[in-house]
């Protein structure tokens, strides 16, 4: 994060405690997301996922600064969720394996 | 050798190194966790239907927790931006308060950790499937040898292995062992209604009453609530002690810089707020972490 002047960095401190509140409500939100009842399992895991990375935006953006940070941090970063988004696609292609027994050459 | 870059940044990244070496750090960390989350998916999609018992946490004490961690990472922000504007005591005040989150976190998990290690889930010769806090355990093996019929969970028919004795669980929950999560939620949800109904009727004898003696030689299989009991405390217990050697780790990092190597402060200042700046990054991913690991343990 680059220099800031006392008065900036006074602004940046309300943005914290904004970001804080943003932080409990949607801890609360998550709970309160559980109670609901769908009829899919999948739409109560994607909303509970969409709030956490909501949170997890605030928290890595603010707390964190990558809203305002050197290039080198964004590009360490943008190696880093590529691997991720890698890691995750493998497993739920690693789903789509034919059950064993289902197949003309497995047992 | 003076190390090169501790306070200026270095052309070509723009950065001090050590905040080049943390992002690198947590990098790093994301792939980590990465892999728990990726085999947590699979476990949990390849879990059978009601097999995943999520309801066996506490989300009440979770979610003080989850809001525990938070307060931290604000803290900690804010005792970072407390040394910008040169004001050291302020700085100490709102680390302090993240080091007691910190601590406060780590003894309710540990709580939570010991309320599972104490309870245990059992077997009945007749098909019945019981689980409740442990009271009191009393065992005698036949055996000269001790070590060689030691119960280590599970166990499966321990009076088969020369173990005699019996075990007392408070707040039992019986169920037929074919029903799975669903039948032991019925059961607990019929436990919960006699319970208030008795005390309605004013007959509620009290909990001490709500005690179940089971003999060894009944049961078939037993195990407490630890890592082996099933898939799911596997890869919680997993998840979460990692988790929580990461908050261990991060304290005791805020703790060093805020006691013996807060005399920096008065050395060389920026050095000393590019170290605080560091610990903060390193705690905030901490957080970030929990915002994941919270939903997916206790919720999902």
């Amino acid at each position: 994060m680059s220099e800031h002047s006392p008065k900036e960095i006074y602004q940046e401190r309300k943005r914290y405690l904004f970001v804080f509140g943003v932080l409990l409500v949607g801890t609360l939100l998550t709970v309160a997301a559980s109670w609901i009842h769908f009829d899919l399992v999948a739409w109560t895991v994607t909303l509970a996922l969409i709030i956490a990375s909501v949170k997890g935006f605030f928290v890595a953006g603010y707390f964190m600064h990558l809203t305002n940070e050197k290039k080198t941090v964004y590009l360490v970063m943008a190696a880093t969720v590529f691997f991720f988004v890698s890691l995750m696609f493998l497993t739920i292609w690693a789903m789509n394996d034919a059950p064993v027994g289902t197949t003309t050459n497995s047992n | 050798m003076e190390i090169p870059y501790v306070t200026e940044p270095r052309k070509d990244t723009g950065l001090y190194n050590s905040k080049v070496g943390i992002w690198l750090f947590l990098a790093s960390e994301v792939m980590l966790f990465g892999a728990f989350f990726s085999s947590y998916i699979l476990l949990r999609v390849g879990a059978e239907e009601g097999s995943w018992p999520t309801e066996l946490l506490d989300v009440p004490i979770g979610t003080f927790n989850t809001i525990v961690l938070i307060l931290s990472s604000v803290t900690v922000v804010l005792a970072w931006s407390a040394l910008k504007l040169n004001k050291f005591n302020q700085y100490k005040f709102f680390q302090a308060i993240t080091i007691l989150c910190a601590l406060i976190f780590i003894i309710v998990k540990s709580f939570e950790y010991r309320d599972k290690f104490t309870h245990y889930d059992i077997i009945l010769k007749d098909g019945t499937r019981v689980d409740g806090h442990l009271v009191e355990m009393e065992i005698e093996r036949e055996i000269e040898k001790p070590d060689k019929v030691d119960l280590v969970y599970p166990v499966k028919s321990p009076s088969e292995k020369g173990i005699q004795g019996y075990i007392v669980l408070s707040h039992p929950v019986s169920y037929p062992k074919e029903k799975r999560n669903q039948g032991r939620l019925d059961a607990v949800e019929a436990v919960k209604k006699q319970e208030k109904t008795a005390k309605e009727q004013g007959n509620y004898a009290g909990e001490h009453e709500d005690q179940l003696t089971i003999s060894l030689k009944d049961i078939v299989w037993m195990t407490n609530w630890g890592p082996w009991a099933n898939t799911y405390f596997a890869i919680y217990f997993t998840m979460t002690a990692l988790h929580a050697l990461h908050v261990i780790g991060g304290a005791l990092v805020i703790a060093w810089l805020w006691g013996p190597g807060a005399r920096m402060w008065k050395t060389d200042p920026e050095r000393y707020i590019n170290r605080v700046e560091v610990s903060g990054l390193f705690w905030h991913f901490v957080d970030l972490v929990w915002i994941f690991l919270f939903p997916v343990l206790y919720l999902l």
